[in-house]
């Protein structure tokens, strides 16, 4: 049987509690041991057969990581990305599995769709789960065939780009899913509220003449959801947190032990609405890029656990949707490729310790949507990936594999790279067979 | 005296020399107009673009009139007549203007920022005449250059100005040309159509317009869009004239030779009423007089032969 060994890295397995030097061995694509390199004595002869060995010192192997929150645009949007591409740029982000959302065209809400992503998902370099529409088409009118979607394949439910306006069905969605153990994403905003706003509304909207989007749009409806969460003791998460005030429901609401987790996205957790100052349509995202006071809230709340997971959103949007004015752009960023550098920022500026890292991006993530995922225990599938924390690189955008380079960190000095990704046993991304 | 600059995007990045040689190069082509042969050959065989995405007359005319009179051909294309309809997008509509050798395009878009992401595409000069909420350089201009003749100077100018602060490029515009000038602005309006954080813009915001107009010695009137009652910025033009639009009566608790500005188009008996508009106090029409002189000194400095390169 093929045997690959990871040798001398750091290894860091929080959900192990493992942080040292070890030997990883790797038999049938699952993790067949761990062992502190100083007491291992066994003999490993390079360039036996069956035998690969990755020389891993000064390198940092963690658990593959995972991400709750990409849009692959396949089916429907092709020009965009797809479900391969969006692959590719989840490998070379570090990311072993990605979960890809519903707001496809057709709408990922019915078996047929997510049998569709699953085939498309068989030849992809990561495992790419998909998850359902909570409503028909997004629509906010009537409820998926949820059983069946993830008879299908679903790992969870999300009509994320869209909220689900009416609180009924949303109560009903969460009472529902508890059957199934299914969690619902919500995609929180009053959109009656946002209006017809562009960015975040403050100073900077005010001096750029730019619509705002008040906090209070996501606010108002973190608070009703998080209550019906309470009400119908379904699994709720709320997707890409951006405010402070949304900070503090989701914390109040765990400490009252409602069933809620939450994600922030790197984007929202490293810039702010001053991003859009030259009216840069890479800073155009939903929600908004948000003030100052708020990035260092969701820093503090991802440190203390009421941020759960950082999640990419990774958004690909083409050149025809970006390079047009402002007011008309597109939202989103593209995040795969990014999100480990910008996280692994917060530890070089101590927001974070690396352990932490691990956790919100990859042990975490498995959690909230019980994924057997996020861990180097032994039985493990082999998801690992391996990263060069002194490594520095600046982001170009025509280098990205993701099939659109809408990115505002473009020219961006990064620390900390990713250079092997390894999904069930075999090496998917490798830095040094780049160009 | 030079500019390097290639175009004019807003106030908000000029230097008080540049705003300085803005006005007393207005000044100078004022003349130009009063002569019976309004024409100079200055800017001879250039050509300017005037591109309206946003149907606009006054600043339109005013600025084919000030390239005519610089002698420059000017050629309009407004969003009725242009590619825009069509689904062409701005980077393919300013390509193919630039193709033609235009030296300026001069354009207003009703989304704030256009004229800068125009400014990136293109090699010719750009104009801001209006983008969304954002600027109106060139009407900020005139307001200054109409306030100066009147009063003699800007410095110590005590200027309110009344409406629609939120979606007004005029009051941004404004507040950062008077402020640069060691004016000092007020801004008041229906606290739905106050922006947060207006005060970073170098002005005050007035709880209310006896407050914002008592001590005022230039009162600007902003034109109020009565499609705003729809999503509920304010009740009714009733009531939006009754707390917020100039008549006599308030007029009598501003000061006794207050002077009353307007960008126009006038709502007539809302934002101002017609006796007020019309009367003594009003330089509205000095106002439109300076704006086509503001905008031959625009053309002036960005084209003329004094560019530095």
């Amino acid at each position: 049987m093929q045997r690959l060994v990871i040798k001398g890295g750091r290894v860091v397995d929080p959900a192990s509690g493992i942080d040292a030097l070890c030997n990883i061995y790797i038999m049938g694509g699952r993790i067949a041991s761990v062992k502190a390199a100083k007491d291992d004595e066994t003999e490993l002869i390079p360039g036996a057969p069956g035998l690969e060995i990755i020389d891993a010192a000064g390198l940092v192997v963690m658990p593959g990581l995972v991400d709750l929150h990409t849009h692959l645009r396949e089916p429907g949007f092709e020009y965009k990305e797809t479900i391969q591409t969006g692959a590719e740029a989840a490998a070379a982000g570090g990311f072993t599995t990605i979960l890809c959302m519903a707001n496809t065209r057709p709408v990922n809400d019915n078996q047929s769709v997510t049998s569709y992503i699953v085939n498309k998902a068989k030849g992809a370099l990561v495992n790419v789960l998909p998850v359902g529409a909570v409503t028909v088409g997004l629509k906010g009118e009537r409820l998926t065939e949820a059983a069946e979607l993830k008879d299908a394949g679903c790992v969870a439910l999300s009509d994320d780009g869209m909220p689900i306006v009416k609180s009924g069905l949303m109560r009903r969605a969460l009472e529902y899913s508890k059957a199934l153990d299914l969690t619902i994403i919500s995609h929180a905003e009053d959109m009656e509220l946002a209006g017809k706003g562009v960015m975040n509304e403050g100073a900077v909207s005010t001096r750029l003449g730019l619509k705002g989007i008040p906090n209070a749009a996501e606010e108002a409806v973190i608070a009703r959801d998080i209550r019906l969460a309470e009400l119908t003791k379904g699994r709720l998460h709320i997707a890409h947190v951006s405010t402070r005030g949304s900070v503090e429901l989701i914390r109040s609401a765990k400490k009252a032990g409602v069933t809620v987790t939450a994600e922030a996205t790197p984007h929202h957790l490293t810039l702010t609405d001053e991003a859009a100052a030259g009216y840069d349509t890479n800073a155009k995202m939903n929600p908004p890029l948000r003030a100052k006071v708020d990035v260092d809230c969701l820093r503090q709340a991802l440190k203390d656990g009421t941020i759960d997971v950082v999640a990419t959103d990774h958004a690909p949007q083409s050149v025809m949707e970006k390079d047009v004015e402002f007011d008309r752009a597109a939202n989103g960023i593209v995040g795969l490729e990014t999100a480990f550098s910008l996280v692994y920022g917060l530890v070089e500026e101590g927001v974070l310790t690396f352990n932490e890292l691990v956790k919100v991006m990859s042990l975490n993530p498995s959690k909230v949507m019980s994924l057997d995922k996020g861990t180097l225990r032994v039985g493990a599938s082999a998801d690992i990936a391996i990263a060069d924390l002194d490594a520095e690189w600046t982001v170009d955008p025509s280098t990205l594999k993701s099939k659109s380079k809408n990115t505002p960190y473009a020219g961006k000095a990064m620390k900390g790279k990713i250079v092997k990704t390894i999904v069930g046993g075999k090496i998917v991304f490798d830095c040094l067979k780049e160009a | 005296m030079k500019t390097k600059r290639k175009d004019l995007l807003g106030i908000e990045n000029l230097t008080v020399d540049e705003i300085e040689l803005l006005l007393s190069t207005a000044e100078s082509f004022k003349e130009v107009s009063a002569r019976e042969i309004k024409k100079v050959p200055t800017l001879r065989g250039k050509t300017v673009i005037n591109l309206f995405y946003e149907p606009s007359t006054r600043t339109r005319t005013s600025f084919e009139i000030a390239a005519k009179r610089m002698s420059a051909d000017a050629v309009n294309i407004s969003i009725a007549s242009s590619s825009a309809v069509k689904g062409e997008t701005l980077k393919d509509t300013a390509r193919n203007l630039e193709a033609m050798k235009p030296d300026a395009i001069v354009i207003r878009h009703s989304s704030a920022g256009t004229p800068e992401m125009l400014s990136r595409y293109v090699g010719c000069s750009v104009i801001n005449a209006g983008d969304g909420a954002h600027e109106h350089p060139s009407q900020a201009l005139l307001d200054l250059l109409t306030v100066k003749e009147r009063l003699g100077r800007i410095e110590g100018v005590r200027l309110a100005i009344v409406g629609d602060i939120a979606h007004s490029r005029v009051a941004r515009s404004n507040i950062y040309g008077f402020t640069k000038l060691g004016a000092s602005v007020t801004v008041a309006g229906p606290p739905t159509m106050m922006p947060p954080g207006i005060e970073r813009l170098g002005c005050r915001a007035a709880a209310n317009m006896t407050d914002a107009i008592k001590d005022a010695d230039v009162i600007m009137m902003l034109r109020i869009q009565l499609e705003r009652q729809d999503e509920a910025f304010f009740p009714s033009a009733r009531e939006y004239s009754r707390l917020y639009g100039l008549d006599a009566d308030k007029l009598r608790t501003a000061k006794k030779d207050v002077i009353i500005l307007h960008p126009g188009p006038v709502n007539r008996g809302v934002e101002i009423s017609p006796d007020v508009a019309d009367g003594p106090y009003s330089l509205i029409l000095d106002q439109v007089t300076n704006g086509v002189a503001v905008r031959m000194a625009i053309f002036y400095l960005l084209l003329g032969a004094s560019r530095e390169t």
